[in-house]
């Protein structure tokens, strides 16, 4: 991005952190985009985050290393932060403020789109209810992912998100279309390591054309994390609402954004909320998430999969709770699972996906899913039950019954769960194994699912 | 003299502006050269601190701030019914006609067309005394809902001196005036009120009715009242936001406000597309002709949040004026909560617990005060309730957090949800021992005169075998089942029974999804019934495992989503084969 006009000032009074206080500032404008000049004529961007009695605090992206309050200059851009969007953009690796890393020239633009986007209409949006074959039976079966969705993945440090992630970008597809799909991909403070396995298997797929990349590593400034996200949506955005595509945005790891965040508000000295983040979390996350959707009258859709490591495998951190308050479900990575060496390790009991319900049944994927779904809920926890069980009283303390439910969550996680890393399996497929699962109890143990789908689909062994 | 001043800082949703001093506390101004809509909160000196309720980005110090004398209404009057504002009355769907999918910023539109024609039909004639709340005639809004046509609250009284003919006139046109002392007010269909007072009322009564949700754990377990307070608290994928859409679609109310406050876009969808499609229970007629939405998504502006609730509320009043039942839903109060805290921290306040303001209790207190069973002013006599029910978002799904424990002080209905059980699909996860219900005792005498004189005592013979399973549970839990004697376990079975066929409940079942309440005292019934000819059977030498096996079990476990509220004499039915079934294997047994 190159940046003209604008007023500069050269009295800096303050630099603490991420934040640069100027000093007998006139008409600048909140949220305004500011250039940040040092002494050797380095440039860095910021953006206005107060701004009154002549002072405006700015929030340098770049970090605030090396600056010094003589011969640092700051220049008041007089417009928001924005984002060149078009076409040229498929194919293109950026870095976490949205300029080229590929080595490559600018992409011409289309036109410059305000990174903030707006907030969708709620009237105006499209209840969202295409039914995504992922090709991986856990989530097909058990939380069914729709187009326009945000459904993250809680993970922690160290597990298979990524292998995980990565093989849904490859084999996400909406069945019986051929619809223009693209993915953008948002590396946030990840290991370069993360965020070049993600490129190389969009590559190996040949996705890569396809797709938009951001990479902020773990070694870039923390204060980009804050942008990176949102370049990432802005594009998104325009590729599905202008040019019409199903985008499948990935960004990882929204932990990191978090704690980006946390920093400046200790910066600014604003009383904190729950473990130091600020009280406007929910509201500042909720302002990425909701950007997924589909809108009426417009043909494409933006699907999200956030990803984020919940510190000590903790739900309850706020990173994870608030997000999961704004989130449509979330598919919970298990360390017990992860452990065992099962793969996809997805804890289905903490999982859910709420758009699940409209997604499935008659019509896209088939009348009884729903039903039999419960009915493998229902039994893998009671298979979680019995087992707790079994570990204080041993297998001779339970009943027949209770055995027959410790063989189904055996079989649920060798059969279902259980799945190669390249491995697609239809819809039909699945149902067919949940079947199985299902057909493992006795019929008296069948009460989740109406008879007439007994009759038709149990098969007594 | 309105106040006129210039913006001095600018913050987010805050902004500072002086040359105010006209100006006053909650006050209405607009805000920059984008006419902005903002409130004042707090003045010191001729510098007004202004919450604004869009987007402050791009906004400058030095531009204009400009008040308008009054503070936040919202406008009263036919055409509200059918209809999703954001949180300061603004309809979603004008907004999208002038700024397409995205909300813009800084436009102005009125809350119901102005020009619409309704077929008003007068209930006053000339020469009548009227006071503030009368009823001067009434208008066909939607199929569901005839809308009394009122003389504003503040209104001093007086005769009719005027009053149009029935016809149809659009809300601007003057339909009556009313002299008194000399004095001659003009009257028009619609009126407007400030949202942070509540509506006059005359009296209060007790709340005895049961709102029917057609909910089982919550009609027959944790009932709430017509004209109660509820709040429903849990952690996220507890199914909050499914109740409350059950809630809002099937509970006999005659209005429903459902705020969606600081929530998910896609919720608000969710109920724009599916209620004109669902038809009331009762009258057959799309449930969108009596609900309205009042939606601030969690990504548009947190200042407008905070204003929905009090927006929903006043809407919510102004029904209940007219004589009839709202329920007021509210998801969630946390978010307002949050909203309060953000505007709080803002204006750097001392923060009390988790950086919430020290008011945030009396705030809340205010709010569910707003609910209430009433005889409104004015004649003639109508006797209206508002019913209000607030979802909690607790952080971490802890309780023990200031918004909980503080809503727990002002509402008399606790539902509380329950990860374990909403991990383990048992939906709705309303833990029955934690949720309570302070309407019951009074509730119980509806059911009794309206259902069955029995209601209460099997209800609590029902409930009694839930307490007793969730204490012999720990003994399962060091043990194994197999410690216990059959009286016992067929206690833990039955509790099991009544999990899976009473309590649970599948709202995307097209039967399950509403209960009668002839159906929810019928199936109870017979779940008691079984467990008290069980432990019969058990004493005259039959095993556990006779009755474990009994083909009955998954017919009553399925009789839910089986059988229709209208079939009743299958379960009847039901009965007559588990009274068969029974005597079969006591029969057995005694022939050893």
């Amino acid at each position: 991005m190159t940046i003209q006009g604008g007023v500069q000032y050269n009295k800096i009074a303050e630099i603490k952190g991420p934040l640069v206080v100027v000093d007998d500032v006139e008409n600048a404008a909140f949220d305004e985009l500011v250039e940040i000049e040092t002494k050797d004529g380095e440039k860095r961007l910021g953006k206005v985050l107060e701004v009154g009695n002549g002072k405006a605090i700015v929030q340098v992206f770049e970090g605030t290393t090396g600056l010094s309050i003589s011969g640092t200059s700051a220049r008041f851009v007089g417009k928001l932060m924005e984002m060149p969007v078009s076409k040229a953009l498929l194919g293109r690796v950026f870095d976490g403020l949205g300029r080229p890393k590929d080595g490559l020239p600018d992409p011409i633009a289309d036109k410059f789109v305000d990174i903030n986007g707006e907030p969708m209409n709620p009237e105006q949006r499209e209840y969202p209810k295409d039914f995504i074959q992922t090709g991986i039976s856990v989530i097909d079966g058990l939380m069914t992912l729709v187009r326009g969705q945000k459904l993250p993945i809680f993970s922690g440090s160290g597990m298979s998100h990524n292998l995980l992630a990565a093989q849904i970008a490859r084999q996400a597809s909406v069945v019986g279309t051929q619809d223009d799909f693209a993915v953008v991909f948002a590396a946030i403070g990840v290991q370069y390591s993360e965020a070049e396995y993600f490129r190389r298997s969009l590559e190996d797929s040949g996705a890569l054309k396809r797709s938009v990349l951001f990479l902020n590593t773990a070694d870039d400034p923390a204060i980009e994390r804050i942008i990176t996200p949102r370049v990432a949506l802005t594009v998104a955005e325009y590729l599905a609402f202008d040019l019409g595509m199903h985008v499948l945005v990935i960004m990882t790891d929204m932990t990191n954004y978090a704690e980006a965040l946390r920093e400046i508000s200790a910066a600014r000295e604003e009383v904190p909320g729950r473990k130091g983040y600020p009280g406007y979390l929910y509201t500042d996350l909720s302002t990425i998430y909701e950007r997924a959707g589909k809108l009426q009258g417009r043909k494409g859709s933006v699907t999200q999969i956030p990803i984020l490591s919940m510190p000590s495998d903790d739900i309850t951190h706020p990173i994870p709770d608030l997000t999961g308050y704004i989130t449509e479900g979330q598919m919970v990575i298990g360390r017990d699972l992860f452990r065992q060496g099962i793969y996809p390790p997805i804890n289905i009991l903490m999982s859910l996906s709420r758009l699940m319900k409209d997604g499935i049944g008659e019509g896209s994927t088939r009348a009884d899913h729903s039903e039999v779904a419960n009915q493998v809920y229902d039994a893998y926890s009671r298979a979680q039950e019995v087992r707790a069980l079994a570990g204080i009283v041993g297998k001779a303390g339970l009943t027949d019954i209770d055995l027959k439910y410790m063989d189904v969550g055996d079989v649920f996680e060798k059969e279902l769960l259980s799945q190669a890393t390249d491995e697609n399996r239809t819809i039909e497929e699945t149902l067919g194994i949940m079947w199985k699962i299902v057909s493992k109890l006795p019929k008296n143990e069948i009460t989740k699912i109406k008879d007439k789908y007994v009759d038709q689909y149990y098969k007594e062994e | 003299m309105v106040a006129q001043g210039k913006i001095v800082w600018v913050s987010g949703p805050a902004v500072r502006a002086d040359g105010m001093s006209d100006a006053k506390m909650y006050e209405t101004v607009s805000v920059g050269n984008l006419k902005l809509i903002g409130e004042v909160i707090k003045l010191t000196g001729d510098v007004a601190f202004i919450q604004v309720y869009e987007s402050t980005s791009g906004l400058k110090p030095g531009e204009p701030v400009v008040g308008t004398g009054n503070p936040l209404s919202v406008l009263l009057g036919p055409g509200i019914i059918g209809q999703l504002y954001d949180g300061i009355q603004r309809p979603l769907r004008e907004l999208s006609k002038k700024s397409g999918s995205f909300i813009g910023r800084g436009i102005t539109t009125t809350p119901v067309d102005m020009t619409k024609k309704w077929h008003f039909v007068p209930t006053v004639s000339v020469g009548d005394e009227v006071t503030g709340g009368s009823v001067l005639g009434t208008v066909k809004e939607s199929e569901l809902i005839d809308h009394s046509i009122m003389v504003p609250p503040n209104h001093p009284g007086g005769k009719i001196t005027n009053i149009v003919t029935e016809g149809d006139y659009n809300i601007e046109t003057e339909i009556a005036t009313t002299e008194k002392d000399g004095k001659t007010i003009s009257l028009k269909m619609y009126h407007k009120w400030p949202v942070r007072k509540p509506r006059p009322i005359k009296s209060r009564y007790d709340p005895t009715v049961p709102l029917i949700t057609g909910q089982r754990v919550i009609d027959t377990f944790f009932p709430i009242a017509k004209g109660g307070t509820g709040s429903i608290p849990g952690a996220f994928g507890t199914g909050k936001t499914v109740t409350l859409h059950q809630i809002a679609k099937w509970a006999d109310a005659q209005v429903v406000v459902y705020i969606g406050c600081g929530e998910r876009g896609n919720e608000m969808t969710e109920v724009l597309v599916d209620f004109p499609k669902l038809k009331d229970p009762l009258t057959g007629k799309p449930l969108m002709d009596r609900t309205i939405l009042v939606a601030n998504t969690s990504n548009m502006p947190v200042a407008a949040r905070e204003a929905s609730i009090y927006t929903g509320v006043t809407i919510a009043e102004y029904y209940r004026d007219m004589g009839k039942d709202v329920v007021l839903v509210a998801d969630s109060t946390s978010r307002w909560a949050e909203a309060l805290r953000e505007m709080s921290g803002r204006l750097e306040e001392m923060p009390a617990e988790e950086g919430y303001p020290s008011y945030l209790a009396s705030r809340l207190a205010e709010f569910y005060e707003r609910a209430g069973r009433v005889r409104a002013i004015g004649s003639p006599d109508r006797d209206g309730s508002v019913t209000i029910i607030g979802a909690v978002s607790p952080s971490g799904g802890d309780f023990t957090e200031p918004v909980t424990t503080h809503t727990m002080r002002f509402i008399k209905t606790f539902w509380a949800l329950d990860a374990k059980l909403a991990y383990s699909r048992h939906y709705p996860s309303i833990n029955w021992m934690n949720s309570y219900s302070g309407y019951l005792a009074d509730i119980a005498k509806w059911w009794s005169a309206n259902i069955d004189k029995e209601w209460f005592n099997i209800r609590s013979e029902a409930y009694g075998i839930l307490q007793r399973e969730d204490t012999l549970k720990e003994i399962v839990r060091l043990l194994g089942p197999e410690a216990l004697p059959d009286e016992e376990k067929l206690i833990l079975e039955v509790a099991r029974m009544i999990k899976i066929g009473l309590l649970q409940q599948n709202s995307f079942d097209d039967v399950d999804t509403f209960c009668s309440p002839e159906k929810q005292f019928k199936l109870m019934k017979l779940f008691v019934d079984f467990y008290n000819k069980g432990q019969q059977a058990i004493k005259t030498g039959a095993t556990l495992a006779d009755i474990r096996v009994m083909s009955i079990i998954p017919s009553l476990l399925k009789a839910r989503m089986e059988i229709k509220d209208d079939e009743m004499s299958k379960l009847d039915q039901l009965e007559k084969d588990m009274e068969e079934q029974f005597k079969s294997i006591t029969g057995v047994k005694v022939s050893n």
